[in-house]
């Protein structure tokens, strides 16, 4: 049973959903327009025994929510472009030394300072390659108010589960819209904790290769006195330079994605069995290309939605088995191709790939996604 | 008697990897002894680094161990603290990596005075990136990236952090080892965000650029550098230039410590929530 | 009954200082020998070792135990018993 409807903006629903999944710790700098969920953390964590703090800057609150995770506790950060991008040397120490957390970036205008008030989809290659070096990345993007939420406490869960930092991508559309919302009881609401060792400190290898390649965490303070380092380490936590080590380490926490996409990949398809055409389109421009496809539908033209809501991993086996489907896929993006490249890569010219791109700060309507079709029809 | 490390060392990884005579080592063992004196459980210290020569002292350290990046584990160490407030948190660093790259952080964990205890060690240069200088290296002094000599000003940690609000700071050189752990032991147990200032050693960037490459000749000429607080009491400033006050230098118990006062707002929200 | 040998506690002798250099830890870098007030310690020349040092116990029976050596070394590599 869901509670009743409720209004909420984006921005308090992720802050709500947090706090159903477990979180207890936030670490944040205020920018618009994240702002509204640093803003509620405040008030409700205390409320329930969790803790939030104002840092002195982004990387500040960054390290301090990898170092509250390590005592323990599930944390998060919220954000937008100026702060993601200082975000990310953080990002990566939390992706090699496999601390679960989850960042939040309600994408602005960019480069730099940028259009701070009005949405973008301009971060969606910053989120796979912003931080130095090869990693590993899970980042997802809803639509929808429910959908919000849903994903923000999934993103608590697979930060848990895969022992890594989760990047939620919402836009300034999304943030700030304020909808009216079902959210589930507490009891409905599923919730992943980290595996923790089972045996002693002196076996216990916080990065050990494991069957589903996840080593347990143990928390700071539980006895188990490991190293925690972003230096490449041996499997004790402790630096290591060999080739063969460092090598295997890298390769494992790729694994921990690629061989658990199943669980990790998410989307929606619509009208998509007998589609010649193919919309891609996530975030809040998901929703004007889902009713751009109805709207065409109606007008008898053969076309689909995929809506990828796990951007990273990019759905590529899926996407690569639409191209052979359809002989056009539209990507509509507010920013100028980011995605769209990826659809271009696993298309592999089996069907055309057509980005529809807008940045200067408005959202892509369904009109002119639907112009746009019947343009190259 | 002599003292037994090992309850606090990861015994398998000594010996370490400074330079011989590196100053590091001695701070590292006077922090041991602390620990020891206050008889701390390890499994109660988190024990958190940046990067730099100094930051590579928790790999070294039996207890939770975290080396984060460079400036940053004040950062690291505010979030453990505040999630953990009953915990011990303990942050190492260099010069550079506290007062260059982390000086925003230094400044506001000052300010906040949250419980954690810094212990710097100054030996005025980066170690190891190849001897650049940094905020502290001596006016005049020779740095890979001071080929002229040293033509900033310094800044005065001491004087630094008390300014930001630290509730405890001292300094003192790698030559006293015992005053250096009595200080640090004072530091440990104060409760509040405190300082102690090691100023230390390193022979191989900074003494073999400055005709100081001798390990025991570069501790003497940083001993003399340092004037006790009483003795610097009774001289005119022009005596003390170039030189740095040693001792303890600031305390303050009166200043509410930053976790007990989240801990109000918490049950005060708890409360409030209940009703 | 109280035996003659019992009775007769033997007179405890502090026993002598005992400096020990751990030989795989010391880089030879002479702080411990600058350190000691008396001059136990002295620099020795040793092929394959960092700097080619390491420090020797030369004058054990010097030793008052003031145990600045150990304490300044920076290397874990100097005992004073
Ligand atoms: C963001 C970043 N910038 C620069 C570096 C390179 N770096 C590593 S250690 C270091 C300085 C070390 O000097 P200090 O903090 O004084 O410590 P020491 O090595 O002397 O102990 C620098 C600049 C880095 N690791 N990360
Ligand atoms: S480079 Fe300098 S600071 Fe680093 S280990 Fe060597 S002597 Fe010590
Ligand atoms: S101080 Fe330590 S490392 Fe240096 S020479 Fe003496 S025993 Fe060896």
């Amino acid at each position: 049973m869901s509670k009743r409807m409720e209004l909420y903006s984006g921005n308090e629903l992720v802050a709500e959903a947090a706090i159903a999944a477990g979180c207890r710790f936030f670490g944040g700098y205020p920018i618009t327009p994240s702002s509204e969920i640093a803003e509620r953390m405040s008030k409700f964590l205390p409320q329930v025994g969790g803790r939030f703090i104002q840092m002195e800057d982004e990387i500040a609150s960054m390290g301090a929510i990898i170092g509250a995770s390590l005592a323990g506790e599930k944390s998060m950060t919220a954000t937008s472009g100026p702060g993601f991008s200082l975000k990310q040397e953080n990002l990566g120490f939390a992706m090699i030394a496999e601390v679960p957390c989850v960042i939040v970036n309600v994408m602005r205008g960019g480069p730099s300072t940028g259009l701070p008030t009005a949405p973008s989809q301009s971060d969606v290659m910053q989120a796979r390659w912003g931080t130095h070096g090869d990693h590993p990345v899970i980042a997802l993007a809803p639509s929808y108010m429910r959908e919000i939420f849903d994903e923000t406490v999934r993103a608590f869960n697979l930060a848990e589960k895969y022992r890594m930092p989760v990047i939620l991508l919402l836009d300034e559309v999304i943030a700030h819209l304020h909808e009216g919302v079902a959210l589930p009881e507490s009891d409905e609401i599923e919730i992943v904790n980290r595996k923790k060792p089972t045996v002693s400190r002196e076996e216990y290898e916080p990065y050990a290769d494991t069957k589903d390649h996840v080593p347990p965490m143990a928390n700071f303070f539980e006895g188990y006195r490991y190293h925690v380092t972003g230096l490449s380490h041996n499997p004790k936590g402790l630096p290591s330079t060999d080739f063969e080590v460092v090598h295997a380490i890298q390769v494992r926490r790729q694994k921990k994605i690629t061989e658990h996409l199943d669980d990790i990949l998410k989307w929606e398809e619509r009208s998509m069995e007998d589609a010649e055409i193919a919309i891609i389109a996530y975030g809040s421009i998901g929703r004007s290309a889902t009713d751009a496809v109805e709207h065409l539908r109606a007008e008898g033209v053969k076309i689909g939605l995929f809506r990828p809501l796990t951007l990273w991993p990019f759905p590529e086996k899926r996407v690569a088995e639409i191209a052979r489907q359809v002989k056009r896929i539209f990507v509509p993006e507010m920013n100028l191709g980011q995605l769209v490249l990826e659809v271009e890569r696993m298309a592999k010219g089996d069907a055309e790939v057509i980005g529809i791109n807008q940045v200067g700060g408005v959202m892509i309507r369904p009109r002119e996604i639907v112009s746009r079709v019947k343009e190259v029809a | 008697m002599t003292f037994n490390y090992d309850e606090y060392v990861r015994t398998e990884t000594i010996p370490h990897m400074w330079c011989p005579g590196c100053g590091i080592g001695i701070v590292m063992k006077s922090i041991i002894r602390a620990f020891t004196a206050l008889k701390w459980d390890k499994n109660d210290i988190a024990f958190v680094s940046g990067i730099g020569c100094t930051s590579r002292m928790p790999g070294y350290m039996d207890m939770n161990t975290l080396h984060t990046t460079h400036g940053r584990a004040l950062a690291f160490a505010t979030g453990i603290k505040l999630a953990h407030p009953e915990k011990h948190v303990v942050v190492v660093g260099g010069d550079g990596d506290a007062t260059a790259i982390g000086g925003n952080h230094l400044i506001h964990a000052a300010r906040r005075n949250i419980d954690i205890t810094l212990i710097i060690n100054d030996n005025a240069i980066y170690g190891m990136t190849g001897g650049q200088y940094s905020p502290t290296t001596p006016p005049h002094m020779i740095a890979s990236t001071a080929p002229y000599g040293m033509v900033e000003p310094n800044f005065d940690i001491a004087k630094l952090v008390m300014g930001a609000g630290a509730t405890y700071v001292a300094r003192e050189t790698i030559s006293k080892g015992i005053m250096l752990e009595k200080y640090i032991k004072t530091g440990l147990a104060h409760k509040g965000f405190s300082v102690i200032v090691a100023e230390s050693t390193c022979p191989i960037q900074f003494g073999r650029r400055n005709r100081l490459a001798d390990p025991v000749e570069l501790m003497h000429w940083l001993k003399n550098r340092g004037v006790p607080k009483t003795k610097a009491a009774g001289m005119a400033p022009e005596e003390l230039q170039d030189r740095f006050v040693t001792g303890e230098l600031f305390r303050d118990d009166s200043r509410p410590e930053f976790t007990e006062v989240y801990q109000q707002v918490i049950d005060a929200a708890m409360k409030k929530e209940n009703k | 009954m109280v035996t003659a040998e019992v009775a007769a506690k033997p007179k405890v002798k502090k026993e002598p200082p005992v400096v020990d250099v751990i030989f795989e830890n010391c880089k030879g870098c002479n702080i411990c020998v600058d350190v000691c007030p008396t001059n136990v310690l002295v620099l020795i020349k040793v092929p394959n070792k960092w700097e080619g040092y390491i420090a020797e116990v030369k004058y054990p029976e010097k030793c008052t135990r003031c145990m600045l050596c150990e304490i300044e070394c920076p290397d874990f590599a100097i005992k004073v018993y």
